[in-house]
């Protein structure tokens, strides 16, 4: 064939789901993540259900107070999320810079909240192993399945908080334009994922 | 899509700047990285065939010392004299079918043919995240590694069975392996991080990179089945990752998930396991339906008959494979209320099947078949799958269920559809892609000997099995003698052990050939097997990048010997002669 | 060699039920295997690459998927509904007989424990007589077995009976059964238990009615003679 006759040729390919492949990517790798919270939700839920007597009542051990606070800070970061997100749509690179160290902030303050909230709860002797519960109410299947679950999602956030320090700094190098600010959209992804579990969790281990 | 994906010129020049190291070791070229994947595994492979001749010698010759002065290699913890002990017979189950089914057919299946053929078959330059992919395989030797050295830890490698039932493999007090079974569960941890970063690159690439006018229902059978295999692995693999974590917090900080000790629920495990394990099942055999497909129809120059009806059957054995896993539990003590509704889901899997099945026989119907290598192994997949699914027709009746679960039945009947299916499917795609890889032919007639002997050995070695399942015999068991009633099977046995050791070392003649042929074989075309699909349309081996310009795909995968043409086939890309030179994409016809 | 295909004779009142749906399935596949296989090999014969002839352009027939779909559905649902008859007969709750002889089975590693009612008639209490690898029942009653595991997973599986069942720490599992012939039978563990599961074997004694009774009687004075 002519190179005029190949110039013509469309060779846009099939489109797939209309958005770029990282993207796309997140959202599967999402998928997965999705399944991994099933196994150990799903393994806290036939647990509790076949020895409610392992189980305190809500705020009998855990403090629900500090941890809706947590929950609001992490709902919270969401929005700055969005925030940063939005500036660098509108290409506003201080506006992003800004956003994304609140976020940050807010992410690494709602782990240490958690991390002080195990400290006190180890104190009280509400820990995960058979040997090791000595709380006054509830039985080793709560301490197990509570950390593992908040654990899993604790470590969640931190790896976010990471990746936000990641993009933060390609932030500040100003590596993100308007056209050009995949980065930021990923993380935000699985930045709300992480914050939506927390939501499932927050109500399923401490409100119920 | 953001960006169209580049043309392959730029790839293939700057191929030449990359030194030995990024070239052969960090490569991200996905047919490196599936080289990478197909050499390991099949040391893995070969690996679990030693473990499994093991086996074979303990119920063949029981209590005899291993031959070859085995004795003197292996340490006394093992095989004091070269008799081999119950712990470690135990450990060699166990690790046979880890190695086997996470470490031999897993990245044969996903990482070798996942990476190979997912962009050439749908005219890609790459996978989408060639980086993530380099990092799926190095992953695999870490945690083989990890897995490997717990044969050296004290108290051996696990002993609990590759299903690690609890309370068993919760704490070394029951087994006398305790560090074996962390370093177990550790591994199989670290090896799921391979699978979903894998899973993630083969679902993103088929549903974002297909060339123009590869629509859904142009693409390759073996691409379709690996693309819903990679959907199976992504939703499976992290609920194992999460027993594999419960059950690794009860072995070290004494947590109670499944310890009844602490009223936690042995029979919970079993639920995980089987939920992942299922889906695993159909990740095992999946992508060899997909590349038996592609061999029977290119070799018998005919179209896969019901094409679309083999798609379909292909999602539908991968959704019934979520709602069936009961029917490993049905003796467990489940609800015999549950226990029926999963015989029910279970027996409508012999729908899609019989459909795939009938359809490959409908494809051979009035062809023109050439007896390649390839094709041999693809036929005797059908032919062998057809056992291993009739044989689980049994099994899936719970009350028949009662007497043959846990016994040889079992054993064979696995064993038909992870051997005689996946390894034969796995030969029938290594012998059919090879010249793709490697840019050369394989040895015909060392091939044909190795098929050859390799079917009669196998089929000697694993029908008898059902015979021992009928009449009782348990599996797992390190010496049947032990019951009376077993003792008049130790003939069959010592037929079976023979025949796997003919079937194991008969092998060699398989690495010979590839090993051989990759230096001295023919030198093969960019299409030897006349065939249709895009990764034919490239050069073997293809260059980084793969394509020079990206394939415009005009018609689907299967159209050989249509009628009035000369060429007994027609690529998907040849250009149809009346729009030479039209402007436009190919139209997209329904019903295509 | 045994290559037989035929089980061993069944001495349960269910085993018969049982072995009738296995050669209903056994010849049933029996025969799709025969015709499947031998279609197979005739079409690899007959279509063998020959010069000069070409394939036949065929994309397939829905006519012909629609036949063997919906035969394949009907056959295999036929043999769900069969099976669901002698499963429910064998396990469901509401079937288990009423005049059934009680006992528990406990199983360790690797041994089973079976206890049976001393003179007070109740099972569980301090009276039990106990026997070690040997479970003694009576024939052509039913009996319920209560199956409990000390440690792991076990499974108590008598091959001539037709009962196999997983034994679970934390839980009691009943089970029942009724033999139809006096006589020695084997009792085997069927899952994975630990290193001495091979040998984790026992046997079921079956005695008449009387014979029963006497063993029961003069362990009784055993036990009474120990204390």
């Amino acid at each position: 064939m002519s190179d005029a006759v190949l110039a013509t040729i469309d060779r846009t390919p099939e489109p797939g789901m209309g958005v770029f492949n990282k993207k796309l990517g997140m959202w599967v790798f999402l998928l997965s993540e999705v399944m991994f919270f099933t196994s150990l939700i799903g393994s806290y839920i036939i647990l509790r259900y076949a020895h409610p007597d392992h189980f305190a009542a809500p705020g009998e051990l855990l403090n629900v107070n500090l941890t809706a606070a947590n929950t609001f800070l992490l709902i919270c970061s969401s929005v700055s999320m969005v925030k940063a997100f939005a500036a660098i749509q509108q290409g506003d690179l201080k506006g992003l810079q800004r956003w994304l160290l609140v976020t940050i902030l807010m992410g690494t303050a709602f782990v240490s909240v958690q991390a002080y909230e195990y400290i006190m709860l180890s104190h009280e002797g509400f820990l995960p192993g058979l040997a090791d519960y000595t709380a006054h109410a509830g039985g080793p299947l709560y301490g197990a399945t509570f950390y593992v679950m908040t654990g899993f999602h604790g470590a969640h956030v931190s790896l976010g908080v990471l990746a936000l320090i990641f993009v933060y700094i390609r932030a500040l190098r100003g590596e993100y334009t308007v056209a050009d600010h995949e980065g930021v959209e990923v993380i935000g992804l699985y930045w709300h994922f992480v914050d939506l579990v927390w939501i499932i969790l927050f109500t399923i281990v401490y409100l119920i | 899509m953001s960006s169209a994906i580049p043309v392959g010129d730029s790839h293939s020049e700057d191929h030449h700047d990359l030194g030995f190291i990024r070239t052969y070791i960090f490569s991200t070229d996905h047919k490196m990285i599936a080289k990478q994947f197909l050499v390991t595994s099949l040391l893995f492979l070969a690996l679990g065939g030693m473990l499994a001749a093991m086996i074979r010698w303990q119920l063949g010759f029981p209590g005899q010392p291993l031959p070859f002065n085995l004795g003197a290699i292996l340490p006394d913890t093992m095989a004091p004299g070269g008799i081999i002990l119950p712990e470690f017979y135990n450990s060699l189950v166990t690790m046979h079918a880890t190695f086997m089914v996470f470490f031999a057919l897993m990245p044969l299946m996903a990482g070798v043919f996942g990476n190979l053929l997912i962009p050439l078959q749908i005219g890609a330059d790459d996978m989408a995240f060639p980086r993530i992919n380099m990092l799926s395989f190095w992953i695999t030797p870490v945690a083989g590694a990890i897995m490997l050295a717990s044969f050296f830890v004290e108290g051996g490698a696990a002993g609990a069975g590759w299903t690690s039932y609890a309370p068993l493999s919760t704490s070394g007090e029951w087994t006398g392996v305790y560090l074996g079974q962390i370093l177990w569960l550790v591994s199989l941890i670290v090896l799921g991080f391979s699978s979903i970063t894998g899973a993630l690159n083969y679902v993103t690439t088929v549903i974002a990179m297909r060339a123009p006018g590869m629509t859904w229902f142009r693409i390759p059978l073996a691409t379709w089945s690996l693309f819903v295999t990679a959907w199976l692995l992504l939703l499976a693999i992290p609920i194992l990752t999460g027993g594999l974590i419960l059950l690794l917090l009860d072995q070290t900080i004494g947590t109670a998930f499944f310890r009844p000790e602490g009223s936690g629920e042995p029979l919970m495990w079993q639920h995980i396991f089987w939920f992942f394990g299922h889906p695993e099942v159909y990740i095992l055999i999946l992508p060899a339906m997909g590349f038996v497909s592609e061999v029977i129809a290119n070799r018998s120059r005919k179209p896969v008959f019901g094409y679309h009806s083999m798609v379909v059957a292909i999602v539908a054995i991968a959704f019934l494979g979520w709602v069936v896993w009961g029917h490993h539990m049905f003796q467990s003590g489940m609800n015999p209320f549950l226990g029926m509704s999963f015989m029910a889901t279970t027996v409508v899997i012999a729908v899609p099947s019989a459909i795939k099945t009938f359809n490959w026989i409908g494809t051979l119907w009035k062809g023109d078949i050439h007896f390649d290598t390839p094709l041999l192994h693809a036929v005797s997949f059908v032919a062998l799958f057809v056992i291993g699914g009739l044989s689980g027709i049994f099994l899936a009746s719970a009350p028949v269920d009662i007497y043959l679960h846990d016994t040889y039945f079992i054993v064979a009947h696995l064993h038909y559809v992870l051997v005689g299916g996946s390894l034969f499917g796995i030969f029938a795609g290594i012998t059919f892609w090879y010249p793709k890889m490697f840019g050369r032919m394989m040895n015909e007639t060392l091939g044909k000997l190795h098929w050859g002997v390799s079917f009669i050995a196998y089929n000697l070695a694993f029908f008898p099995m059902h015979n021992l399942g009928v009449q009782g015999m348990m599996r797992r068991i390190y010496d049947p003698n032990q019951y009376e009633f077993l003792q008049s099977l130790q003939s069959t046995n010592t037929f079976i052990s023979k025949s796997v050791f003919v079937f194991v070392s008969v092998q060699v003649l398989f690495a010979i050939n590839f090993f051989w042929s990759m230096r001295k074989g023919k030198k093969a075309g960019d299409n030897p097997w006349d065939s249709n699909g895009l990764e034919w349309a490239c050069p073997s081996p293809p260059p980084h990048g793969n394509f020079a310009e990206i394939p415009i795909v005009h018609r689907g995968p299967y159209e050989y010997s249509y009628p009035g043409r000369e060429q007994d086939f027609w690529p998907q890309n040849e250009a149809p002669v009346e729009s030479f030179g039209a402007s436009t994409k190919p139209e997209h016809k329904p019903g295509e | 060699m045994n290559l037989s295909w035929i089980m061993p004779e069944s001495v349960s009142t269910f085993g018969p039920a049982l072995d009738n749906l296995y050669y209903v399935i056994l010849v049933i596949t029996g025969i799709v295997f025969v015709v499947t296989e031998v279609v197979l090999v005739y079409f690899m014969i007959k279509y063998r690459h020959k010069e000069g002839r070409k394939a036949t352009y065929i994309e397939g027939s829905s006519k012909a998927e629609w036949i063997w779909t919906s035969a394949t559905a009907v056959i295999v649902m036929a043999l769900a509904i069969y099976s669901k008859g002698i499963w429910d007969e064998i396990r469901h709750p509401d079937m288990f007989p009423e005049n059934a002889y009680e006992l528990n089975v406990t199983a360790k590693q690797y041994e089973w424990n079976a206890a049976y009612a001393g003179p007070d008639g109740q099972l569980g209490t301090s009276d039990d007589i106990m026997s070690r690898n040997q479970v003694h029942v009576p024939v052509d009653q039913p009996v319920i077995v209560n199956l409990q595991s000390e440690d792991v997973i076990h499974s108590f599986f008598l091959p001539q009976l037709r009962v196999k069942h997983d034994v679970v720490p934390g839980r009691v599992w009943p089970i029942w059964f009724e033999a139809t012939q006096t006589g020695e039978f084997p009792l085997a563990c069927a899952e994975l238990c630990g290193l001495g599961h091979y040998r984790m074997g026992g046997t079921l004694i079956v005695h008449s009615k009387e014979d029963f009774d006497s063993w029961l009687s003069e362990m009784q004075i055993e036990a009474e003679d120990d204390e």
